[in-house]
C-alpha cells in the first residue's frame, strides 16, 4: 500500500476544484453540485462550504444515487440502495456538476448521466473527481480534477475520508 | 437470496434492508418518472392459482416499474384449470425463460416444492400458499407499521401490536408473527379460541380473547379478513355475535390510544371485522398499506433479482 494523497492534500485539491469549478461557471448561482453516494456525496457537501466561502453565498448540494442505473448490476451481489436528496431549487437549467471520489471505468457517471434525465434536464452536467485512475471503458472525461493518478489495471485506489472513515487519506494497494 | 419463501428464511439484517429499499424505492412512485431500468430484460411471471386483487396488481406494478415484463397468469383462463400439473406449469414456464415467479396457491407448500425441484431455475416468490405464509404482506406491514410507529428506528423494537380476527386460517397472521417478533416488535392475538391454531402456545405471542382489554394499551391494531371460504366447520354461533366480541367499531376505536394505527390486510368484509366508519378514519391506513405494497415488492423483487448468480464483491 502506498500514500497517493495525504488529508492537507486533499484539502487543497478540493480548494483548488472550488475554484476553477466558479471560475469556469461565472453564473455562480445557476450552479448545482450533486455527489455520488457515499463518499462522493462527502466531497460535494465539502465542495460546496468551500465554493460558498468564495463565492459568498450558499451552493445548492444533495446527492444522487445510481444504483438501480448500474450495468453491472448481474455481475455481483445486490448493492444496497443509497438516498438520493435533490436541493429544493432542483436541476431544471441549471449548471450541474456531478462529483465522485474515483473516476475509473467512466460507467458509474454514465449511469449518473441516465439517472439525471428522470429528475430534469440542466442546462449542462459537469464532472469533478478528487481521483482519476484511467482505464476508461466509455467516452467520459471529467472536467474537474483533484489528482491524475496513473495506476495498473490490477491496483485498486482506495479514499477515506473522515466523514465514514475517520481519516483523510487516498491509498494505492495491490490486489 | 434466491427464493422469498418464508420469513423463517431471512435474518434480521436482510428484513430491515428490504424494508431501507424500499424507503428508497417510493421515491419512485412519488416521483414524476415511475420507471427504472434495473431489471430490463428479466422475465417475471405472475402465477395465481387462487384469486387475488392487491397482490397480484401490486407485484405487476412493482415488476413493471423496474422495467422487468410481465406475464400474468391466473388458474381461471389456463390449463390449470384443466387439471394440469404444478411440475407441468413449472417446466412451462422454465421452457419460457422465466427468470422469477410469483405463485400464488392454495396448499400450503407449494411455493417450497417449486423451489426444491429442479423444474426450473428461477427465483420463487411465495405470494400467499394456503394458509401457511404470505411474506410479502408481512413486509409491507412492517413497513408501514415502521414508518408510522417506530419514530425513525430502523426496527420495531417495543411496538405493541394486537393481530385480531382469524388466525386460524390467516397466512398474513404467521408471516406478521414471524417477522414483527423478528424486528423486536410485541404481538399480542386476540380471537375466539376456535379461530386460533392448535400449537399457538408455542408462537411468540401474548394470547387474549378479549378485545377491550387489549386495544387500549397497544400501537397497532390489525384487524383480519374472516375467511369464510376456508370454513368448512362452524367457528363462532353468528356473524353478529362475532362483530360483537371481535369487530373493531367507532366505539372500540375511541378506546385506542390517539397515536395507534389500524390496519386490515385486505380484502375486507365492511361490516363484519371491521365497520366501514372505521375503515374510513383517520386512524386506518390500509389504502397506504397497498401503496406501500408496490414499494416493497420492488424492494423483493431487486433484492432477489438484480444481483448476478455469483456471491462476489469489491470494487
Amino acid at each position: 500500500m502506498s500514500l497517493a494523497l495525504s488529508a492537507p492534500d486533499i484539502t487543497r485539491a478540493l480548494t483548488r476544484i472550488s475554484h476553477e469549478i466558479l471560475e469556469a461557471n461565472t453564473a455562480s448561482d445557476q450552479i448545482v453540485l450533486l455527489g455520488v453516494p457515499t463518499r462522493g456525496a462527502h466531497l460535494a457537501v465539502r465542495i460546496a462550504a468551500s465554493m460558498a466561502s468564495i463565492a459568498g453565498h450558499a451552493i445548492p448540494v444533495g446527492m444522487l444515487d445510481i444504483t438501480m442505473h448500474r450495468d453491472d448490476l448481474r455481475m455481483r451481489a445486490p448493492r444496497p440502495i443509497m438516498p438520493t436528496s435533490i436541493p429544493s431549487c432542483g436541476i431544471e437549467g441549471r449548471d450541474l456538476i456531478l462529483i465522485d471520489d474515483v473516476l475509473f471505468s467512466g460507467r458509474t457517471i454514465r449511469a449518473a448521466l441516465d439517472a439525471l434525465g428522470e429528475i430534469g434536464r440542466p442546462h449542462t452536467v459537469q464532472l469533478a473527481v478528487l481521483v482519476d485512475r484511467g482505464h476508461r471503458e466509455l467516452p467520459i472525461r471529467a472536467d474537474f480534477v483533484g489528482k491524475n493518478l496513473p495506476t495498473s489495471i490490477t491496483q485498486s485506489v482506495k479514499v477515506h475520508l473522515s466523514e465514514v472513515d475517520g481519516i483523510d487519506e487516498v491509498s494505492i494497494e495491490e490486489s | 437470496m434466491r427464493h422469498l419463501l418464508s420469513i423463517s428464511d431471512l435474518t434480521k439484517v436482510q428484513a430491515i434492508s428490504i424494508l431501507d429499499t424500499a424507503t428508497e424505492l417510493a421515491r419512485v412512485s412519488d416521483g414524476a418518472v415511475k420507471k427504472l431500468p434495473t431489471l430490463r430484460g428479466r422475465t417475471i411471471v405472475n402465477l395465481f392459482a387462487e384469486d387475488s386483487t392487491r397482490t397480484r396488481i401490486s407485484f405487476e406494478a412493482a415488476a413493471k416499474r423496474l422495467s422487468a415484463d410481465v406475464i400474468n397468469f391466473s388458474a381461471k383462463g389456463s390449463s390449470l384449470s384443466k387439471g394440469e400439473s404444478l411440475k407441468d406449469t413449472a417446466l412451462t414456464l422454465q421452457a419460457m425463460g422465466a427468470d422469477a415467479v410469483v405463485i400464488r396457491h392454495s396448499a400450503s407448500g407449494a411455493p417450497q416444492r417449486l423451489a426444491d425441484s429442479d423444474w426450473m431455475t428461477g427465483s420463487v416468490i411465495n405470494a400467499g400458499d394456503g394458509t401457511h405464509e404470505h411474506p410479502s404482506q408481512a413486509l409491507l406491514d412492517a413497513f408501514t407499521i415502521r414508518k408510522h410507529c417506530a419514530k425513525g428506528g430502523v426496527d420495531l423494537d417495543g411496538i405493541r401490536v394486537a393481530i385480531v380476527g382469524d388466525i386460524l386460517h390467516s397466512r398474513v397472521a404467521r408471516s406478521n408473527v414471524l417477522l414483527l417478533n423478528l424486528l423486536g416488535a410485541r404481538v399480542t392475538l386476540v380471537a375466539p379460541p376456535t379461530l386460533l391454531p392448535v400449537g399457538v402456545e408455542s408462537w411468540p405471542v401474548k394470547i387474549s380473547y378479549d378485545l377491550d382489554k387489549v386495544i387500549g394499551n397497544v400501537d397497532v391494531v390489525m384487524m383480519l379478513r374472516v375467511q369464510q371460504e376456508r370454513m368448512n366447520d362452524l367457528f363462532f354461533p353468528n356473524t353478529r355475535e362475532y362483530s360483537r366480541y371481535f369487530g373493531l367499531n367507532a366505539d372500540r376505536l375511541k378506546l385506542m390510544s390517539h397515536d395507534s394505527i389500524v390496519m386490515h390486510p385486505g380484502p375486507m368484509n365492511r361490516g363484519l371485522e371491521i365497520t366501514a366508519e372505521v375503515a374510513d378514519s383517520a386512524r386506518s391506513v390500509i389504502v397506504e398499506q397497498v401503496a406501500n405494497g408496490v414499494s416493497v415488492r420492488m424492494a423483493i423483487l431487486y433484492v432477489l433479482l438484480a444481483g448476478g448468480p455469483l456471491e462476489s464483491g469489491g470494487k
